[in-house]
């Protein structure tokens, strides 16, 4: 119990300290998987709405592919790109191994899989709802899956949201293919990882805490966001 | 038709993500794969500063445990390898992605356990110590992860004539984890463990540890930095690369290794030839 006080006044005053490195590897964690999230909705979101509306051979097994693959371990996800960014690997030329840009990649396979599994159900329900109405405005399946995404526009938030937890948590993927690089591609959860290695129980829980905050703020922003922009347009 | 629109436009929307984050600027660095030792022990946080403003080259060090460390310079991920296994260094060499091995610095492993002592291990003995936790069945954790401190207490085992295959049991714990991951295991199950000087200096979660045995000359830990070899992957930044290797065994590079101590005890010990 004394142990876990103690890390909570840690991490106060490593906040109230205002520690610029602290400040900088918090920024690449967001930064980082914010990033992996925007990609992993730009491809997740359209991909779960067309299996929604569509219909075509092999979407049954599409489905259930991307529900079993929201349970991706990181782990092997990160071995996975690492093997293709390594300089052995297929991609090896373009020397991204050991960047952010690695550690976004990693996290937008992880990730995909959860935002269009997530779409593809809020989706269901729309088409469900709908279905009469915009057949009857003609509309085709991919018009339709446009509409509805713009309609559930709200309601997936949560999704985005969803994936963006998971990207922000995972340690196995980015230290894999980050490296955990002091001042490069170290966030916040290979420094928690590597001080706990050290035996510095009480600063790791302390970053610990900084980083369930800050992803609790995030949160209760876009959750006041989305109820302002719902009041407004909705 | 539309079907491709969609995708398509989230394709492109992904890319122009890409590149947005992609675009910072690039520093002139190299990447070096190490051990755990060397990072956790904060030697490098010392040394590399002074190389920087000595040449303007960052270092990227990605630690991990020797065997691993030389698994990624095999792929051409890493330009230099900085680590602590003599006899895979000298294959790694043998077998060509290595172009020279240098002796950089050395510090000591050492045996650490429960302070009350169960096995009456306490010497300057290390195989008379091991014989004495086998033989106690005391608690003992292993590395497991081929790094160089994993490789060491292979090798003592060894020497010590304990057949560990036979001899394994519930008291040898095999734990796959990095130095700082297997003290935090020993520290919470009172277990023995063979452990590198520098990460145990730097190690705060003790609980009832302490050294058992230290000063045998067999406990010696020498460390040896390679330049990967550009023949093999013609992309290793060479230049910075050996800049890097003939700093680090410069007088200025071995002093600032002297330098480096933890409540005033050194930690490494220069020993480049010169």
């Amino acid at each position: 119990m004394n142990e876990i006080s103690a890390s909570l006044a840690l991490a106060l005053d490593l906040v109230a300290g205002g520690e610029s490195r602290l400040a900088a590897i918090v920024l690449l964690s967001l930064k980082v998987s914010l990033g992996a999230t925007l990609m992993a909705c730009a491809l997740g979101m359209p991909l779960g709405a067309l299996l929604s509306v569509g219909r075509f051979p092999g979407r049954r097994v599409l489905i259930v592919l991307f529900n079993g693959l929201m349970g991706l371990p990181p782990v092997v996800v990160g071995l996975l790109v690492y093997l293709l960014l390594s300089r052995a690997g297929p991609l090896g030329q373009f020397g991204l191994l050991f960047t952010p840009t690695a550690m976004v990649i990693a996290q937008t396979v992880l990730v995909a899989p959860i935002i269009a599994a997530l779409t593809r159900q809020v989706i269901d329900d729309e088409w469900r709802e709908h279905r009469e109405q915009l057949r009857s405005l003609g509309a085709s399946r991919p018009r339709a899956a446009r509409t509805l995404l713009w309609n559930a526009r709200f309601a997936l938030t949560t999704a985005a949201l969803a994936g963006f937890g998971r990207a922000i948590a995972e340690v196995g993927a980015v230290m894999i293919v980050g490296g955990n690089i002091d001042g490069v591609t170290r966030v916040m959860t290979t420094t928690i990882a590597l001080e706990t290695s050290k035996g510095d129980l009480p600063l790791a829980l302390a970053l610990g805490v900084i980083l369930i905050t800050v992803v609790l703020t995030l949160n209760a922003g876009a959750y006041l966001l989305r109820q302002w922009a719902e009041r407004r347009w909705g | 038709m539309q079907v491709r629109n969609i995708l398509r436009r989230g394709l492109a929307a992904a890319t122009m993500i890409m590149i947005g984050l992609g675009a910072s600027a690039q520093d002139r660095f190299i990447t070096v794969a190490s051990t755990t030792s060397t990072e956790q022990s904060g030697l490098f946080a010392h040394l590399l500063p002074a190389f920087e403003k000595a040449t303007g080259i960052k270092v990227r060090v990605v630690a991990l445990g020797t065997g691993q460390a030389l698994g990624l310079a095999r792929r051409g991920d890493a330009d230099v390898v900085f680590v602590h296994d003599k006899a895979a260094e000298e294959k790694f060499i043998a077998e060509s992605y290595g172009v020279k091995r240098q002796e950089v610095m050395y510090n000591d492993f050492i045996l650490v356990g429960p302070k009350a002592d169960p096995a009456k291990a306490l010497g300057r003995d290390i195989l008379e110590g091991l014989r004495r936790v086998e033989a106690a069945k005391a608690p003992f954790v292993s590395r497991g992860d081929k790094s160089g401190t994993h490789a060491a207490e292979l090798r003592y085992w060894k020497l010590a004539g304990v057949d560990l295959d036979a001899r394994k049991g519930p008291w040898y714990r095999d734990t796959g984890s990095g130095m700082g991951p297997a003290l935090n295991t020993a520290a919470s199950m009172n277990a023995y463990i063979l452990a590198d000087r520098g990460t145990w200096l730097n190690f705060k979660n003790r609980g009832e540890m302490g050294i058992v045995v230290e000063g045998d000359k067999a406990l010696f830990n020498q460390y040896g930095v390679i330049l990967v070899n550009p023949a093999r992957h013609t992309h290793v930044k060479q230049a910075d690369g050996q800049k890097f290797i003939d700093w680090v065994v410069s007088k200025d590079g071995q002093q600032a290794i002297a330098d480096y101590k933890i409540g005033g005890e050194q930690l490494f010990f220069p020993n480049a030839a010169k």
